[in-house]
C-alpha cells in the first residue's frame, strides 16, 4: 500500500514538470495555431543550459532558473522572425514542415557540438524519506517551481496588458488589429514566452536525471499527450494534463508490467481525442 | 631518312623506358585494400558507434604507416576504409552494407555497432557471401540463422552477466536479484541467460521486468524494486538509460547492495555520476587494465597509451574490439597470404590465437558459425580510490584489479 501511495505522489511530481513542459507548447498552438515542432528541441536547450550554466559560469543549479527563461524568451523570439513569422495564417502543413525544418538544424548542430553522449548535472538536495521510499529533494522543487511558473504565467496572462493582448489575438486576430494592437509583435512575444516555458522545464528536467541531445524527443511526445488532455491554448488545462499523466503513470505501474504503462498511456489518449476533443478541461471550462 | 630513323629509335627509346620505370618489383606495388562498414555518426547510438570508429582507424593507420599495409602473397596491401552514416537505423544499414558492397566494391566488411544493426547488416553480407568481423554485437541469434561469413570477436550476450552471478553467490547466496532491463534485443538476450543462470546458482529473483527504451523517469520502477525489498539490482540497456537508473537509484536511496548495469557504466563519463556511480558494476568485454599476454599486436598497456596519445581519452571495450576486428581480419589475411574470400574464411575458422582482447576462436558448428567461443567477459565496478571516482576489474579473480564493493 505505501508503495502505491509512493508512486502516486511521484507521479504526481513528475507530472508537474510534465505540465511545464507542455504550457509552451500548448500557448504557441492556442495563441497563432502553429504547431511547434521545435518543442522538443527547446527542451534540450533548456537543459545544456543548466549544464553550460552550472559547469561553465559556476551559476547554482536552481539559480540558473530565471536565466534561462530571458534567454529562451529571446531565442524564441528570434526563432519567431526566422522560421515562424512567414508561415503564420498559412495551412497548417508549412508551419509544420517549418517548424520540422528549424528542430532538424537544432538537433543536427547539437550532435555536432555535443554528440549523443549523456551529460548529468548532479544536484545535492536532500529529500523526504517515508517508510523506505524516497522522494527526492529535486523533484519535490522541480515540482514546486513548475507551480510557481505556471501562477506566474497566469498572472501575466490574466492580470497585465500585453497578457489581455495575447488573450484578444488568440481570440480574433483581425478583430485585435482593428482595435490598435501590434499583432505581429505580440504573436512574436507569445512565441519567445513558449519557447521560454519549454526551455525552463528542460532546465529543471535536467536537475532530476541525465540528458543527451536526443532527449528532447520523449518529452516532446508526452508534451502533445498533455495539450490534449488539457485543451488547447489553455496553460492551466496544461499542468492540470501534465499532472493526470503522471498521476497515470504512477498510479499503472505497480499493478502490471512497466512495459504496459505507454500503453495504457497512448489509449487513454485516443480515448480523450474521441469523447474529449477539445480536451478535458476545456470542457470543463465551457 | 636519316631525321625518321632517329625519331624512330627516340620512340622506341622513350617506349622503353617508360616500360622499365613502370615494371613493378617484386613488392613494391601498393595495392589496395577495401574495407567497408557503417558508423553511427548520427542517432542514439553515436556514442559508442564512434568509439568503436577509433579502433578501426587506429589499428588502420598503424598498419599503414607502421608497416606499409598487410602483407599477403607477396604483394602489400594499404587498407583503405568506406564508411557511411547509418544513423543508428536499420533501414539505412541495408541499404548502406548493399552499397558498400555493390558500388564500393569492399572485399572485406566491419560490422555496425550494436545487435539490432548488425542482425541487418549481416542479411546484407551473408547474401553477397562476403566476410563480416562483427564486433559491438553480442546478441547470438544473428549467428544462429545459417551463416558461413560471419565472425564474432565480442563474447555473446548470454555470458554478459554471468560473472556478476558467480560473483554474487560468493558473496551473498541468500541476495534477492530484481531484474530491471530495456525492451531491446541486445538486453533482453542477456537478461534470458542471466535469468537460468541465476536459478541454476540458487539465487532468488523477485523482480523481472523490462522498461520501454523510451523511459524518463524511473521512479515508479525504482520503487517497485523497493516493494519488492530487492538487494541485487542487474540490468539496464545502453547509455541514457543506464546512466539515468543509476543515479535515480542513488536519489532514491533504493537501498541495494549490488548493482550491476549492463554498457552504461563502461563510458568514462559515467564518473560524471559522482556519487551515485560509486559501486555500480559493469560487465566489460575488455579493460585497459586487463594482463592478457598477445600473440602478436599490441598488449593492452600499450594500445591504451597509443589510443589515449592519439585521441586523448582512455579507450573503452568498444574501441579495443574495434581495433582487435582489424588485428584478426589482418592475421587471417597474412595467414592465408591472399585476399580470396575462402581461404581467409578457412584461416578465420581455423584460428585460436590470443591478442589484448583475450583469447578469440570462432565456432565452426554450422548452427553457429562464427560466434564467438574463447573469450571471456571482466567484471568493472567503480570506486572510490583517493577521493576519485575510477573504474577498477573486480572480477574474474585471475584479472582483477582490486576488491570488490558490497
Amino acid at each position: 500500500m505505501a508503495g502505491i501511495i509512493a508512486s502516486i505522489i511521484d507521479g504526481v511530481l513528475v507530472g508537474a514538470v510534465y505540465g511545464l513542459a507542455a504550457m509552451g507548447l500548448t500557448l504557441i498552438w492556442g495563441v497563432m495555431n502553429v504547431i511547434n515542432l521545435t518543442h522538443g528541441a527547446m527542451i534540450v536547450l533548456g537543459m545544456f543550459a543548466l549544464y553550460f550554466l552550472t559547469t561553465g559560469l559556476g551559476l547554482p543549479p536552481y539559480g540558473a532558473v530565471p536565466v534561462t527563461i530571458g534567454l529562451g524568451f529571446v531565442f524564441g523570439v528570434l526563432v519567431y522572425w526566422i522560421a515562424v513569422h512567414r508561415v503564420i495564417g498559412r495551412t497548417h502543413l508549412m508551419s509544420l514542415l517549418s517548424t520540422f525544418a528549424m528542430n532538424m538544424v537544432l538537433i543536427g548542430l547539437g550532435t555536432a557540438l555535443f554528440s549523443t553522449s549523456p551529460y548529468n548535472v548532479p544536484v545535492p538536495l536532500s529529500g523526504v524519506t517515508w517508510k523506505g521510499y524516497t522522494f527526492t529533494g529535486t523533484h519535490i522543487m522541480a515540482a514546486v517551481l513548475a507551480l510557481v511558473i505556471a501562477g506566474l504565467l497566469y498572472l501575466l496572462l490574466y492580470r497585465t496588458r500585453i497578457g489581455k493582448a495575447i488573450r484578444a489575438v488568440a481570440d480574433n486576430r483581425d478583430a485585435a488589429e482593428l482595435n490598435g494592437i501590434p499583432t505581429t509583435q505580440v504573436l512574436s512575444f507569445a512565441f519567445g514566452l513558449g519557447v521560454a516555458l519549454a526551455g525552463v522545464s528542460g532546465t529543471l528536467i535536467a536537475t532530476l536525471f541525465p540528458f543527451t541531445v536526443l532527449s528532447g524527443g520523449a518529452y516532446e511526445l508526452k508534451s502533445f499527450i498533455v495539450t490534449v488532455l488539457g485543451g488547447l491554448g489553455n496553460p492551466a488545462g496544461a499542468l492540470m494534463g501534465g499532472v493526470a499523466l503522471g498521476l497515470i503513470e504512477g498510479v499503472t505501474t505497480p499493478f502490471m508490467p512497466v512495459s504496459w504503462v505507454p500503453i495504457i498511456e497512448f489509449v487513454l489518449f485516443v480515448f480523450v481525442l474521441i469523447l474529449f476533443p477539445r480536451g478535458i478541461f476545456a470542457f470543463a471550462r465551457s | 631518312m636519316r631525321i625518321k630513323e632517329d625519331a624512330m629509335t627516340m620512340r622506341l627509346v622513350l617506349i622503353a623506358a617508360v616500360a622499365l620505370l613502370t615494371s613493378a618489383p617484386a613488392v613494391a606495388a601498393d595495392d589496395a585494400l577495401t574495407i567497408g562498414f557503417t558508423v553511427s555518426r548520427t542517432g542514439k547510438l553515436n556514442n559508442d558507434s564512434t568509439a568503436q570508429m577509433r579502433g578501426f582507424e587506429l589499428w588502420r593507420d598503424e598498419l599503414n604507416n607502421r608497416e606499409g599495409g598487410i602483407q599477403a602473397g607477396g604483394k602489400r596491401y594499404k587498407v583503405n576504409f568506406v564508411s557511411y552514416d547509418d544513423e543508428s537505423a536499420n533501414a539505412r544499414v541495408q541499404q548502406l552494407y548493399t552499397r558498400i558492397i555493390n558500388q564500393d566494391k569492399a572485399q572485406f566488411l566491419f560490422s555496425p555497432y550494436s545487435s539490432g544493426l548488425v542482425a541487418t547488416a549481416a542479411i546484407v553480407s551473408e547474401q553477397y557471401g562476403r566476410i563480416m568481423l562483427t564486433t559491438g554485437a553480442a546478441e547470438e541469434k544473428t549467428y544462429k540463422l545459417g551463416n558461413k561469413n560471419l565472425f564474432q570477436v565480442y563474447s555473446s550476450a548470454d555470458l554478459y552477466l554471468a560473472g556478476a552471478i558467480q560473483a554474487l553467490k560468493e558473496l551473498n547466496p541468500g541476495a534477492q536479484i530484481a531484474f530491471v532491463y530495456k525492451d531491446d534485443p541486445f538486453s533482453k538476450a542477456v537478461l534470458q541467460s542471466a535469468r537460468k543462470q541465476a536459478e541454476q546458482a540458487g539465487l532468488n529473483t523477485v523482480l523481472d521486468e523490462a522498461y520501454s527504451p523510451e523511459t524518463t523517469d524511473f521512479g515508479p520502477i525504482i520503487n517497485k524494486v523497493i516493494s519488492a525489498k530487492a538487494d541485487v539490482l542487474l540490468g539496464g540497456g545502453h547509455y541514457p538509460d543506464g546512466a539515468t537508473l543509476a543515479r535515480q537509484l542513488y536519489d532514491h536511496k533504493a537501498g541495494l547492495r549490488w548493482v550491476t548495469l549492463l554498457v552504461a557504466p563502461d563510458s568514462p563519463n559515467f564518473a560524471t555520476l559522482g556519487e551515485a556511480a560509486i559501486g555500480v558494476s559493469v560487465p566489460s568485454q575488455w579493460e585497459p587494465q586487463v594482463s592478457f599476454k598477445p600473440d602478436f599486436g599490441p598488449t593492452a598497456a600499450e594500445f591504451t597509451q597509443r589510443f589515449q596519445a592519439k585521441y586523448g581519452i582512455e579507450p573503452g571495450y568498444h574501441a579495443a574490439g574495434g581495433y582487435t576486428a582489424g588485428l584478426i581480419l589482418q592475421h587471417a589475411i597474412e595467414q592465408a597470404g591472399s585476399l580470396d574470400q575462402a581461404k581467409v574464411a578457412g584461416v578465420l575458422n581455423n584460428m585460436d590465437v590470443t591478442t589484448m582482447f583475450g583469447r578469440t576462436k570462432f565456432s565452426t558448428n554450422p548452427k553457429e558459425h562464427g560466434l564467438q567461443t574463447g573469450h571471456e567477459m571482466v567484471l568493472a565496478q567503480w570506486q572510490k580510490k583517493n577521493g576519485n571516482v575510477v573504474k577498477e576489474v573486480i572480477w574474474p579473480k585471475s584479472a582483477k584489479s582490486s576488491d570488490m564493493l558490497y
